[in-house]
């Protein structure tokens, strides 16, 4: 079976990949600088959240479903650590308002797809890719529960 | 040696003051003819965020390890990497990063491979420099590619491998890695992803001095004093010894071998970059657990 890519995550590849490899590293910094910051509601909630290990900067991600069914991903990362920001705002990006069944099924291996492995180098791209894993088991366990 | 080194007070106490450099001092140097700035950071977009004016990058990953082979680059690699910098030969390099310098010494340590003769470090690195407000820019500079000679890379004289250590085996050696990674709680670094080792532990008789005990809070340097009481008196180590460094790929063990061998005088260090990852999953080298040292099996 294969599914199309959402097509947000699809168009976020394509901009990736139009570039080369210097641009993409300047296309990811943008991304880290549109991370949004908590709302208000979830800053005082740190057990919502959950630390991905895989990645080398403290990263917590929290995903939810809403009302009407469409997921959203909360993320938090220091300045400090640009990449994993950047990684974070590209799925909290090309996620947001997929249905769970539709983020269950994206590719467990679209980081790899971006054209940054060269850009970034591959032990950093798997900090992306553990993200992504940890964000379906999150949806998974609530739908469970 | 190109460009003067700084006469800072506090460096003088080391035994070879002349390898680094306070941040008033590079603000008085920035743009000397002869110098340049490298930044070195653990994020491969932290330099992207804001660098010191003139700096150019160069990444512990992307640019000195090889794509394919587990090997740093070779001499026409690293001669088309430092040209294409705007270094030479006789250039003197000064490196910041962030975390306390981890990677700068890890990039120093690279470039003593190839025998570049004057590299520094910024004292307090990235860290310290961001803590004082001091300038940042985006602007990347576009140096003009010069000349860098193609030499062959010494493997020998700072570099150990792991038949290395185990012909060393005896002889001092510092493990700079966590306490839980040193007793085999784990093998890899807390809030790390997992490098994979098979098994955890060190190596028999290494001492436990974890890495960033050589910085003080600010991220600079300790003093001359601290750090003899931490590597000569609790680690045991006497002047003239010939010592090993290791951690788990060699990049925190660069900063040890850079604080033995340049502030404190030690002329045999090694950096065992192959390190945990490959002694944890070596078969049959001898590994010890827990917090004690252990013993060297007889051979």
């Amino acid at each position: 079976m294969t599914t199309a890519l959402p097509a947000q995550l699809a168009e976020i590849r394509d901009d990736f990949l139009a570039l080369g490899v210097r641009d993409r590293l300047q296309l990811l910094l943008e991304f880290s600088q549109e991370l949004p910051e908590l709302p208000e509601r979830y800053r005082d909630h740190p057990d919502l959240f959950e630390r991905v290990e895989e990645c080398q900067s403290p990263v917590y991600i929290f995903s939810e479903t809403d009302a009407s069914g469409a997921v959203h991903l909360h993320a938090t990362a220091p300045v400090e650590a640009p990449t994993t920001r950047g990684f974070a705002s590209i799925l909290a990006q090309g996620l947001d308002g997929l249905s769970v069944e539709d983020v269950l099924a994206v590719p467990g291996d679209y980081p790899q797809s971006l054209g940054l492995t060269e850009a970034v180098s591959p032990l950093r791209i798997r900090g992306m890719t553990a993200m992504l894993a940890r964000i379906k088991a999150q949806l998974k366990r609530a739908a469970a529960a | 040696m190109t460009v003067a080194p700084d006469p800072a007070e506090k460096f003088r106490a080391y035994a070879h003051p002349e390898r680094l450099v306070s941040a008033d001092w590079l603000v008085e140097h920035l743009g000397d003819p002869g110098l340049v700035v490298v930044e070195s950071d653990e994020d491969v977009l932290l330099y992207e965020t804001g660098h010191i004016p003139g700096a150019v990058k160069i990444d512990w990953h992307t640019d000195l390890n090889d794509p394919v082979v587990r090997d740093y680059v070779d001499g026409e690699q690293f001669a088309a990497l430092l040209g294409s910098k705007g270094i030479s030969r006789d250039t003197t390099i000064v490196v910041y990063g962030d975390k306390n310098n981890w990677w700068a010494a890890y990039a120093l340590w690279v470039f003593t491979l190839f025998g570049h003769e004057d590299v520094r470090l910024l004292d307090g690195g990235r860290d310290l420099w961001v803590a004082e407000g001091r300038e940042l820019t985006t602007e990347v500079p576009a140096p003009a590619s010069v000349d860098y000679p193609v030499v062959e890379r010494d493997d020998a004289t700072v570099r150990a491998f792991k038949e290395d250590v185990l012909a060393h085996l005896g002889n001092p050696l510092i493990d700079v890695r966590s306490p839980e990674e040193y007793s085999g709680e784990r093998t890899h670094m807390p809030a790390y992803p997992d490098e994979s080792a098979l098994r955890g532990g060190h190596i028999p008789s290494a001492a436990s001095v974890p890495w960033a005990r050589a910085a003080a809070p600010d991220a600079t340097f300790r003093t001359r004093d601290e750090l003899d009481a931490i590597y000569k008196g609790e680690a045991g180590l006497a002047d003239g010894d010939d010592v090993i460094a290791y951690c788990r790929i060699g990049e925190r063990s660069s900063h040890t071998w850079f604080v033995l061998t340049h502030l404190l005088g030690f002329e045999n260090v090694r950096n065992y970059d192959g390190s945990w990852t490959e002694w944890g999953s070596a078969v049959r080298v001898p590994i010890a657990t827990g917090t004690a040292p252990g013993v060297v099996p007889g051979r």
